[in-house]
């Protein structure tokens, strides 16, 4: 059993009352007419499955029922952070202790952020 | 014609002046378990308090907490897994999400409240349902009242993690149920309609090794 800080609850809770939702972080493309098929194929179908750090998007589904971010290890099943929607996360794989302060300001988007 | 969100929404009371006999949530579950009565070896009571006026408040916390202090006269509780009453306790607000409060007030007065919000809050982004029909408040008292719940929901409900005045949405059994303390002896949970019926046949045989009594 879990447990999981829940950023909006502000506690932490049993993981019964979360749901896991794969993947955070996935931008819609901004002009999915634009997309050849295998960019919209790849944003539709085509997650990632690192070995290690993972952010993954959770629902606090009895509770809240707000949707946040959990940065995970996917060997250990630690949880290392969980940050509300639209935040960036602090500990990423290149940054497994965590972001330096100054390189927030260098991230051009979310998804870099989360890449970089 | 004005598109203003007042004129937009339609209210109508749930309250029919009509004759038509109402049942508690509850009705059917005292008519096939049983209602065992309160015996002076009884260490928790349940007691439903049907018919109570629940409304879901969503929107702004700023907009609505000036809203329920000009009607109802109580601030909107801000912080996570706050609960509030009034000062003899028959209304409360309750945080529910960052966005959602629970408001219950004594049977009747919701749809008077309902419109009252509704003018105040006049063009604000906002949004009020009336949940009086869907869900039912049980109270359970008593000493053992406490070590019941510990058999029941997942949530600590030791007094130094669940102090009077927090409320939480939480598992009990296999159902959901919202659990609140309004005072140091008083529990109570909000539970759906439809899962009315089974919280209190689990309560009744969870209960039954403190002589759990049912007051109606």
């Amino acid at each position: 059993m879990l447990h999981i800080y829940c950023p909006y609850c502000g506690e932490t809770r049993e993981e019964e009352e979360f749901h896991p939702k794969g993947q955070a972080h996935i931008a819609r493309p901004a002009d999915p007419e634009a997309c050849s098929d295998e960019e919209w194929g790849d944003y539709l179908f085509f997650r990632d499955n690192p070995r290690g750090i993972h952010h993954e998007l959770w629902v606090h589904a009895v509770g809240c029922r707000k949707f946040f971010n959990v940065t995970r290890n996917t060997v250990t099943y630690e949880i290392l952070e969980t940050y509300k929607m639209g935040e960036r996360p602090t500990i990423t794989a290149e940054h497994p202790e965590g972001r330096p302060a100054d390189a927030t300001a260098q991230q051009t988007s979310l998804r870099d952020g989360v890449r970089a | 014609m004005s598109n203003t969100a007042a004129e937009k929404v339609r209210t109508f009371d749930t309250r029919t002046q009509a004759k038509i006999p109402v049942e508690s949530p509850l009705a059917y579950s005292y008519r096939r378990s049983g209602a065992p009565a309160p015996t002076a070896k009884s260490r928790v009571v349940l007691r439903e308090r049907p018919f109570l006026g629940h409304l879901v408040l969503r929107g702004g916390a700023i907009v609505l907490d000036e809203a329920v202090r000009e009607v109802l006269g109580i601030p909107l509780p801000g912080e996570p897994q706050g609960l509030v009453h009034d000062a003899d306790g028959q209304r409360s607000i309750q945080w529910i999400s960052p966005d959602e409060w629970l408001v219950i007030v004594p049977g009747g007065e919701e749809f008077a409240l309902e419109n009252r919000l509704r003018a105040v809050l006049g063009d604000a982004h906002f949004a009020i349902s009336n949940v009086s029909g869907g869900q039912t408040l049980v109270e359970l008292t008593g000493e053992a009242a406490r070590e019941l719940l510990m058999k029941s929901v997942i949530y600590d409900v030791h007094p130094s993690h669940f102090p009077v005045g927090k409320g939480v949405t939480t598992v009990f059994a296999k159902a959901t149920v919202i659990l609140r303390r309004p005072t140091e002896t008083r529990w109570e949970l909000v539970v759906r309609r439809s899962f009315a019926d089974y919280t209190y046949r689990w309560l009744l045989d969870a209960g039954e090794e403190y002589g759990i009594g049912v007051e109606r």
